[in-house]
């Protein structure tokens, strides 16, 4: 219909970058010792209390299901965090990777039910080499496609899929197909989910805060201009994406592996939507954003079904849209706004990359 | 030959009802570059503002009709006013999340008891169901009533945004929102007529699916939400001639591929076409070329 | 915000973990949001007056029943979850739950794994009970029909009773209980002599199915099976009915519903279905409930409801005659049970499935008619 009002656009994303993404540099005396230890001693006792709990059943199943789906949904979060919030690519099929990689993890442990853990492992590498093959493959030629189209076009890829994994039993009957696909190994457990979100972090924020995410970011900024300095804008929304789908395959394994039961239910659009929420909530391009907005988000699904009493429990989701309306207007860049926690940040080696400051 | 033209009307009949949706999602995106997800939503209030006008209130068809449309124009409006005004300059992700919450708010509110409740209610017909048969082809009062009505207003629709003032405002503020405010537009007047013209072309489209597939309950909304929206971006989004096209493209490759080629790949035929047209065409088909000032 | 309700949880953990009642514990999954609300609904009913109807009469052995009810939103990860609430948090052991198999079948592990008994109502899908490698999980029965039974009762029907020689079959693709039946009542037919002239698909949230029927009625079967659910059937034999097409509908036990002849009128005149019980059996267990159901909730018992109201008659009566509530005993208790339900006499062979006789029913313009009985 008509250009893009650029400026008001152009102003926004600046907004939205600053902080996230931008690289301000650390205020000086990060450089201690104590500054380097302390994330790794704090994340390192989180995972050591949060074990011992679950030895000693103080936090009982149903809890640990809840905290090792929160932290799948952290990881399939920060793929598309990456996608979206620093490529700037629009992508609402993030649900179809994951289901990918679920279907392709859960078909092999499934044919080799006695080779244990280290068949889990495979799984997991295929799974995501099959979901990284794929996204390269659909993202050759859909990704030149600006912003809303590309999301139309990764929705509609989504619902292909769902059709595909409906109609799966047809040609692979172990796969199920809208029967579901059940038996499958019981691999994922909190030790597993804990340093897969933490390995699934710490590539993230080394690729953020390396060329090939100053790249990335530089797309999102201001494509045309990326282009004119000489950033090869197809090679690196290719990559962003390809990365950030796997990260969405890497979630599908574990969960498969936690719920042991697939149904291509579970990864229609409005799964899609589920972690578009969670990275706007959290705001786009903050890292910490995403990991505390789908710890937030899950526990608050699941807290309100524990909550609510039995009468008004079809309320459960009449609240949680309310709720989400009211976030969105009180706080629109997400709760957490952009903003890192400190240890994420890079120390002042980084310095020239800042666009704008806060 | 006969047995296509049947199927070639069954695909007319849906795709000018996904238009009716479609416009409403084509014309607020021109306006406010909003996906706006509660739309399908809106669709579904509207059948059922229809059923209750037909069956509680005991209106004739055509008032029912008036008075879905005057509802959901209300709703529509309001939700605007609620939940996009106030994010009209935030970015724009932020309103698109909004507009999914807005929408699951409709259908788990509305499917409680003491709203619409969760039942699959029976639609009423209130006219006299006549079947006609032309060489092998019938087709009955249904389908005469659905493209009566979506032609109808697709006319007025097209006659007010192209002839009169009101329209060459909607017109100019979805070109240049700025400039047409310093041109003495009211950009928020025009912008909830918009939202209001949208709904209550979408309570059409519901009143009308109500007619033709009679039943509805609160989840109706989704999927013909979503292929109207996949019409209207296949059409090129903010084109209103691009949204019924795209819609009545739909509603023929759906039917077409159900029946010659297979009931169950028909989504996936469908939304094939959409990713092949979009690959070839970026701005849909007959989407304007944005030029891009750097 | 976040912070008060993870708060607010985490104490609802610790309280919670430390409560001792003198109660039997009950729980309830099923989908009391979503889009097939309706039938959670009707679950719940059914499951509600079976519990008010002990506790009147004293409860399980002298203990008051209490119930635990937890919502599935008709989705495997929230099912799965659900039950996990109900097992782990608030410490039930005896469960009824859910209604589609797609819930069902993650709740089922959970129990098996969890030691807890759960009898499903109406989740037909086989691997409800038994695994891929075909063991049985011990701890799950169900109490409905499952899919190989009722398809083949339909197709001997068609073909004996109604001589039909041709059928056209009508399925939803992403459901496995509407599959299912489809695929059974498809092989039986063909098997049996009769040939499928049509064999089409639709989507759950499909409205308009001019195109297939338009199909269908080139073919002009003399059955058109549509195993679905009261809902969807209406709507595709309103829709068959307006295109012309004469073939005799058939469908399953989803047919069951007071709302049917509200929705489809006459076009659902003359359709035969499968299913456990008629309402009009006069049988007095039949005749109480239906008076029962529908002095309580004001219209009569659909098969969801009747069926829920049975298997959590049957968890109770086992409980009664294990004398405990502890799972094993209970499970075992269930496992040699005789029970006249109301949908039929009642015990369970060794896949956890009941062995019970099925009805043939067909909706007249005002109800619906019995009309034979047919025995596994």
């Amino acid at each position: 219909m008509s250009e893009e009002p650029k400026g008001r656009e152009q102003e926004a994303k600046c907004d939205q970058a600053a902080g996230a993404g931008s690289i301000p540099p650390r205020e000086d005396g990060q450089a201690s010792a104590l500054g380097r230890v302390a994330p790794w001693a704090i994340t390192v006792l989180a995972y050591a209390v949060i074990t011992v709990l679950i030895s000693t059943r103080m936090i009982n199943p149903y809890w640990q299901q809840i905290i090792q789906f929160a932290l799948i949904m952290a990881i399939s979060g920060l793929g598309l965090n990456l996608i979206y919030g620093y490529t700037g690519q629009f992508s609402l099929g993030h649900a179809a990777f994951y289901g990918i990689g679920a279907y392709t993890s859960a078909l092999i442990t499934k044919s080799f039910p006695h080779s244990g853990i280290p068949m889990f492992v495979l799984s997991m590498f295929a799974a995501v080499a099959v979901v990284a093959a794929v996204a390269f493959l659909i993202g050759m030629p859909i990704l030149r496609l600006k912003s809303d189209y590309l999301g139309i076009a990764t929705l509609a890829f989504g619902i292909i899929v769902k059709v595909l994994f409906d109609n799966a039993d047809r040609v692979i009957p172990k796969l199920g197909g809208s029967r579901g696909m059940l038996g499958i190994p019981k691999y994922t457990n909190f030790t597993w989910t804990f340093f897969m979100a933490l390995a699934a972090l710490l590539v993230i924020r080394n690729f953020v805060f390396s060329s090939l995410g100053r790249a990335c970011i530089s797309i999102r900024e201001d494509e045309i201009a990326a282009e004119s300095v000489g950033v090869n804008t197809t090679k690196y929304k290719t990559l962003g994406f390809v990365l950030g789908c796997s990260f969405a395959g890497a979630a599908g394994v574990l969960y498969a592996h936690l719920y042991s039961f697939l149904h291509p239910s579970n990864f229609d659009f409005l799964k899609s939507i589920d972690v578009l929420l969670i990275v706007v909530l959290g705001g786009l391009g903050s890292m910490s954003g995403t990991i505390v907005a789908a710890i937030g988000w899950t526990f608050l699904l699941e807290g309100l079904r524990v909550i609510l009493p039995p009468q008004i429990l079809d309320w459960r989701l009449v609240i949680y849209p309310l709720l989400l309306i009211i976030v969105m207007i009180l706080r629109p860049r997400g709760l957490w706004g952009g903003v890192e926690f400190g240890f994420l940040k890079p120390s002042e080696r980084w310095t020239q990359s800042s666009k704008s400051t806060n | 030959m006969a047995y296509f033209l049947q199927q070639l009307i069954n695909g007319l009949q849906l795709g000018f009802v996904y238009a009716l949706i479609a416009l409403g999602y084509t014309m607020v995106y021109g306006i406010v570059r909003l996906i706006n997800f509660a739309h399908g939503d809106v669709f579904m209030v509207g059948a059922f503002l229809g059923y209750y006008g037909i069956l509680r209130f005991h209106f004739p068809f055509p008032v029912a009709l008036a008075f879905a449309m005057i509802g959901c124009a209300i709703l529509g409006i309001s939700i605007e006013r609620i939940a996009y005004k106030p994010l009209r300059s935030a970015p724009r992700i932020a309103s698109l999340i909004t507009a999914m919450g807005v929408s699951l708010f409709l259908e788990y509110f509305t499917s409680l008891k003491f709203v619409f409740g969760p039942n699959y209610l029976a639609y009423p017909r209130p006219f006299k169901l006549v079947t006609y048969q032309v060489g092998g082809v019938s087709f009955s009062t249904i389908q005469i009533i659905v493209f009566a009505v979506a032609i109808g207003l697709l006319i007025v629709l097209q006659y007010f945004v192209q002839r009169t003032k009101v329209g060459m405002a909607m017109r100019a503020v979805s070109f240049d929102k700025e400039t047409a405010g310093l041109m003495g537009i009211n950009v928020n007047q025009i912008i909830s007529l918009t939202f209001g013209i949208g709904s209550a072309l979408a309570a059409a489209g519901g009143v009308l699916y109500g007619v033709a597939y009679p039943q509805i309950n609160p989840f109706m909304g989704i999927m013909p939400g979503l292929k109207a929206f996949v019409a209207a971006v296949l059409g090129g989004i903010g084109s209103i001639p691009g949204a019924v096209l795209g819609a009545v493209i739909m509603g023929v490759v759906e039917t077409t591929t159900s029946a010659f080629v297979s009931s169950t790949m028909r989504d996936a035929v469908a939304f094939s076409i959409l990713i092949i047209v979009l690959i070839v065409k970026p701005t849909g088909l007959l989407g304007a070329k944005g030029t891009e000032k750097v | 915000m976040k912070r008060v309700l993870i708060g607010a949880a985490i104490l609802l953990v610790i309280v919670s973990c430390g409560q001792k009642e003198n109660v039997v514990k009950l729980g309830l999954v099923a989908p009391l949001t979503g889009d097939v609300k309706t039938f959670g609904e009707s679950t719940k009913n059914g499951f509600t007056i079976a519990v008010d109807e002990a506790n009147a009469k004293g409860g399980i052995n002298g203990k008051q029943i209490k119930v635990y009810i937890s919502d599935d939103k008709n989705d495997p990860t929230e099912a799965s979850n659900a039950g996990s609430k109900l097992i782990n948090q608030d410490g039930v052991r005896l469960l009824i739950g859910s209604v589609s198999s797609k819930c069902s079948i993650p709740l089922s592990e959970l129990c098996e794994t969890m030691g807890a008994v759960m009898i499903t109502p109406t989740s037909t899908n086989p691997k409800v009970t038994i695994r891929d490698d075909g063991s049985r999980k011990a701890m799950v029965f169900r109490a409905c029909f499952i899919d190989p039974f009722q398809g083949a009762v339909a197709a001997k029907f068609a073909l004996d009773n109604l001589k039909a020689k041709t059928s056209a079959i009508l399925y939803d693709v992403g459901n496995d209980y509407v599959k299912g039946l489809a695929e059974f009542y498809r092989d039986n037919f063909t098997k049996g002599g009769g040939t499928i002239v049509a064999y089409e698909s639709y989507a759950k949230d499909d409205a308009d199915f001019s195109a297939i029927l338009t199909k269908v009625k080139k073919e002009n079967p003399d059955i058109l099976y549509v195993p679905d659910y009261y809902n969807k059937v209406a709507l595709i034999a309103k829709q068959a009915r307006q295109l012309g097409i004469k073939s005799v509908m058939m469908g399953g036990d989803g047919w069951d519903s007071p709302d049917m002849i509200k929705i489809a009128g006459d076009a659902i005149e003359g359709g035969y279905f499968t299913n456990h019980y008629s309402p009009d059996d006069p049988r007095p267990e039949v005749q109480e409930w239906v008076k029962k159901y529908s002095a309580r909730f004001g219209a009569k018992p659909d098969a969801l409801a009747t069926l829920a109201y049975d298997a959590t008659s049957l968890m109770i009566a086992a409980a009664t005659k294990a004398g405990s509530d502890d799972p094993a005993k209970v499970r075992d208790a269930l496992q040699s049970l005789q029970l006249k339900a109301v949908s039929g006499s009642v015990t369970f062979d060794s896949s956890g499935n009941p062995i019970k006789s099925a009805a043939i029913l067909r909706y007249t313009r005002t109800g619906q008619e019995y009309v034979a009985t047919v025995t596994p």
